[in-house]
């Protein structure tokens, strides 16, 4: 058992990890758009790897089964979220940084 | 049996799978009450008319494992990218706002496509039409691979459905 706890502690420790990288990335950024691309790793791979670490920790129960749809709720609503603020962004005039050598 | 008909079964079978799945309730009295709230819920999104026009893509559910592996593995390697250009010093992005020819024909397949260049970290679909994807990508080499088509090939789509 001592091998799934410490598996599911490195999963967790890298959610944590993608988490604090994601808001590092907010702040990092220059403009909205670019912002944008750092919440996408905590919408994804962050609540992933807490999502994993959890359910090896609860095992095998009905806890982990509403984990993993929370899981499932996440991966579905948060395209959703970031493509509406960016459609928001673009249709109220906010103008993308752009690299200028393209 | 009618569409609908078939709809509502595997509608009901679905809702109360999910109701057992979160109370994990073994007796009488809250079986038949899960079953009732079950048949209530049917019952109300048939009179709302929800049902002729939202479809189970059952058909496709192979398909759709195959493109979830393949979306992990692009979900992966594009947060491994992020991260890395995020703790880069210096000039460390290229953002690129550019469009993609929409070659998919049915709306559940724009929606599974649209949505998976939004969840991969360092794209984000802006603008959907039937003709066009307008996407910001942080770097040049994910807006390259966007345009290779290596996403929009491993969408899957239900050639039966009717175009819109």
């Amino acid at each position: 058992m001592i091998f799934v706890e410490i598996i599911s502690w490195i999963f967790i420790f890298t959610g944590a990890l993608l988490g604090i990288a994601g808001g590092i990335g907010i702040h990092r950024f220059p403009d909205f758009y670019s912002r944008l691309h750092a919440v996408g790793i905590t919408d994804t791979m962050c609540a992933g790897c807490f999502i994993i670490g959890l359910c090896l920790q609860t095992g095998f129960t009905i806890a982990s089964l509403k984990l993993l749809l929370i899981f499932v709720f996440l991966f579905f609503s948060c395209p959703t979220a970031t493509h509406a603020l960016a459609d928001t962004a673009m249709l109220s005039g906010l103008k993308a940084r752009l690299d200028k050598e393209q | 049996m009618s569409y609908t008909v078939k709809h509502n079964i595997s509608l009901t079978v679905l809702l109360f799978a999910l109701w057992f799945g979160l109370s994990g309730l073994f007796d009488v009295l809250m079986l038949s009450l899960g079953i009732a709230s079950t048949l209530l819920v049917v019952y109300f999104s048939y009179r709302m008319d929800t049902i002729d026009r939202q479809k189970h893509p059952a058909r496709l559910t192979l398909q759709l494992l195959r493109f979830w592996l393949f979306l992990s593995r692009e979900v992966i390697s594009a947060n491994i990218d992020v991260v890395r250009r995020i703790f880069r010093p210096g000039k460390n992005i290229s953002p690129q706002l550019f469009q993609l020819p929409m070659t998919k024909k049915t709306d559940l397949a724009r929606v599974i496509y649209a949505n998976s260049i939004t969840l991969t970290p360092g794209t984000v679909c802006v603008k959907v039409n039937r003709k066009a994807i307008t996407v910001h990508s942080l770097s040049k080499e994910s807006a390259d691979d966007l345009r290779s088509g290596r996403m929009a090939d491993a969408v899957p789509e239900d050639e039966r459905d009717e175009e819109t």
